[in-house]
């Protein structure tokens, strides 16, 4: 009977084993092993290379300015875009008037195509003629050049992301803001406590588990989402707002240099797997609440 | 999959057809990848060229497939060469040729020039074109879709400036003197109208090889194995750049945005602008004001890049189909075909027997600036290509965009550049 059951468990399991092997499994290990490798030309077969290709990692400064790029992405997107979800879900999860309309209006953004928001915002950012300089035009203030300038590209495409993101982490913490049972709110009421208190105390200790998902995801995302910047910088001006993954593609379906793109990738897999394991393993024991 | 099927069906009836009918000829299938960059009326008109003539041949099925930008149009040609599926034949800019050979995936028109028209049709294109269509004295590309940075200027902006509006700047000084009477401030000091846009966004070397061109400097030898970025001709090149916006102040500073730059020019922003002569059609159709079209202004010389895309033929297919697609090219780049193409974009007709048409000499008898790409040729020079050829460009756009935001100086940034280029470049000496 054991058996059967072994072998029950294993059938369920297979289906979706084969295509976690296939498209997940597989290639994170084709991935490690050409990144020892040349790439291949048509005219010069693929070389056992060693380390060299990590050699070119260490010195190519593109690499650690996009490394730090994404550093300053992850820490500019990451708070500000949970904050704002978690204001705007306290906000939109009590009683006003046009509520289902304020809820639709935050969540918009994140329905919206990326492409189609990235060209929204290159709307926005234009120099002279784009919605933000004719509203500060108004005001007798210049021309702005945000995309343009190495100092401000990587905040514009930080303040789109953000943009974007906000109203999907609203809709889980609005989901768990509905599962809070009314009566431990109200209990505290009674017990004297203010509004800040309720929200410290109960309502945000309640929404932990939530906070971790949405992080987990946020944290996904910082390194994941790099389709705006095809749209508004191309990574420009000189790397100024180019992250790891959108540098990844340019090596490997720019300039062909797969071999390259596999140990930049092979870096990527070991940064998201060190940021897995640290906010499962040491956050999660203190998520819950007891 | 639906008409990869119905197409399986209709081949197979009219095989059976013609097979019923008379002595059976088999089809020949092609496929055909192109890219569009500026807008639709291109993907139709090409859509209507095959089509018209799949009509006229029988035996003879083109498949014209959309495949998305340039960059996108080689990505899909070289992945689907890599899986052994390569298209017979692709539009794809001029300047991945030596990629493409690199990779051992084009071949020479030369080996399918049969007669001697096949032959004369091989030498009947602009030499300016051709410069980036051979290796090693063999054609491995046919001018189509080509163009060239031209000037625009809004002749009502010179008018209000006190200058002749007729005469656009025909020298570097001549444009930061005009360029300097047409910027305009509001009260409080701020730009309201720019002299000069020259965009560097997204691939500033186009536009600046034409200020190197005119510095009578080459960027890069003929083998597209060694570049010259670090030239003290380019490094002044570059200074003239920058010193647009920071020294006379009659551009924009940072880095100006490529697509945006007909609608500031449209909006008044700027009073003459540097782009491509693919924007002729949108300038025409969209400017409010009366404009004018002229060729770069020249320092050392007149000059300017030229740009766009070939036809290549891939390996990989029966000599039979390989023929068809020639046959195909050859029909195309005829003056007819070629004379449709140009009026409906803008782009430059790429051979004198084009612009001898009669189609040809009523549409520029209409709309004369449209010769001004043509005059240009006469001065303009092969775009910037090399092995591997997107990083070296990657990495000299970086180069010139540091420079242009002032983060380096133009000399520092073009030595790291050429360094770097170097290192990639040795491999293929």
């Amino acid at each position: 009977m054991i058996n059967r059951h072994w072998i029950h468990g294993w059938l369920l399991l297979t289906p979706a084993f084969v295509f976690l092997v296939t498209f997940t499994h597989l290639p994170a290990i084709t991935t490690l092993i050409d990144s020892f490798f040349t790439t291949p030309r048509g005219r010069r077969p693929s070389e056992f290379a060693g380390w060299d290709n990590y050699q070119t990692l260490i010195n190519d400064a593109v690499f650690w300015k996009v490394l730090g790029n994404n550093f300053w992405f992850a820490v500019g997107t990451i708070p500000t875009s949970i904050g704002l979800a978690l204001i705007m879900a306290l906000w939109v999860n009590k009683q006003l008037w046009g509520r289902s309309f304020v809820r639709m209006a935050y969540f918009t953004p994140t329905v919206l195509p990326m492409i189609a928001v990235a060209n929204i915002w290159l709307f926005f950012y234009t120099p002279g003629f784009g919605l933000f300089d004719q509203i500060t035009g108004i005001f007798g203030v210049g021309q702005s050049n945000i995309l343009g300038s190495p100092n401000s590209a990587l905040w514009g495409v930080i303040v789109v992301t953000i943009w974007k993101e906000a109203g999907f982490f609203m809709i889980f913490y609005l989901a768990a803001l509905q599962t809070i049972p009314p009566s431990l709110i109200e209990a505290a009421r009674i017990e004297g406590a203010s509004p800040w208190t309720i929200f410290r105390r109960v309502t945000f200790p309640l929404l932990m588990p939530t906070t971790l998902f949405v992080s987990v995801n946020a944290v996904v995302n910082s390194f994941r989402m790099v389709d705006h910047l095809f749209i508004l910088t191309g990574g420009g001006p000189d790397n100024a707002s180019s992250l790891l993954l959108f540098y990844i593609y340019e090596t490997a379906f720019r300039f062909w240099e797969t071999s390259y793109a596999a140990t930049l990738t092979v870096i990527l897999l070991i940064i998201l797997g060190l940021l897995a394991i640290g906010q499962f393993f040491f956050f999660d024991r203190k998520v819950h609440y007891r | 999959m639906l008409t990869t099927k119905l197409k399986a069906a209709t081949a197979a009836t009219t095989a059976f057809l013609a097979f019923a009918a008379a002595p059976a000829v088999a089809d020949v299938d092609l496929e055909f990848y192109f890219p569009v960059a500026v807008g639709g009326a291109a993907a139709n008109t090409i859509e209507d060229l095959t089509a018209e003539y799949v009509a006229a041949n029988d035996g003879v099925n083109i498949e014209a497939i959309y495949a998305g930008s340039y960059q996108d149009t080689v990505a899909k040609a070289l992945t689907a060469a890599r899986g052994g599926n390569a298209p017979q034949l692709s539009v794809i800019l001029s300047v991945d040729m030596y990629t493409l050979y690199d990779e051992d995936l084009i071949l020479a028109f030369d080996d399918f020039a049969q007669t001697d028209e096949d032959k004369a049709w091989l030498q009947s294109f602009y030499p300016a074109f051709m410069e980036n269509s051979m290796i090693d004295g063999k054609v491995y590309g046919i001018p189509f879709q080509r163009s060239t940075p031209v000037l625009y200027w809004n002749k009502d902006a010179f008018a209000e400036a006190g200058l002749d509006p007729e005469t656009p700047p025909a020298t570097w000084d001549e444009m930061i003197e005009m360029g300097k009477a047409l910027t305009k401030k509001d009260d409080n000091g701020n730009v309201t109208q720019w002299g000069v846009r020259i965009p560097s966004s997204g691939f500033p070397y186009w536009l600046f090889q034409g200020l190197t061109t005119q510095n009578d400097v080459i960027l890069v030898n003929d083998a597209g194995n060694e570049t010259n970025f670090d030239d003290p001709a380019v490094v002044d090149a570059l200074e003239y750049l920058v010193a647009l916006s920071t020294e006379h102040e009659v551009m924009a500073p940072g880095i100006i945005e490529w697509g945006a730059t007909p609608k500031a020019f449209f909006e008044g922003q700027t009073a003459m602008m540097w782009t491509t002569t693919g924007n002729l059609t949108n300038v025409r159709t969209n400017a409010p004001f009366d404009f004018g079209v002229a060729m770069l202004p020249a320092n050392e010389r007149r000059g300017a890049p030229t740009g766009g895309g070939n036809f290549y033929m891939f390996k990989g297919s029966t000599d039979e189909e390989l023929q068809a697609a020639f046959d195909f090219i050859k029909w195309i780049s005829q003056p007819a075909q070629a004379a449709k193409w140009t009026i409906a974009t803008g782009y430059v007709a790429p051979s004198p027997a084009t612009w001898e048409s009669p189609e040809m000499k009523a549409y520029v008898e209409d709309f004369p600036p449209a010769l001004v790409a043509r005059d240009q040729l006469e001065f303009a020079v092969a775009e910037l290509s090399t092995y591997e050829n997107q990083r070296i460009t990657r990495i000299f756009n970086d180069a010139l965009s540091a420079a242009i935001t002032g983060q380096k100086e133009p000399a520092e940034a073009l030595a790291e550049a050429q360094a770097a280029a170097d290192d990639i470049l040795k491999n293929y000496r």
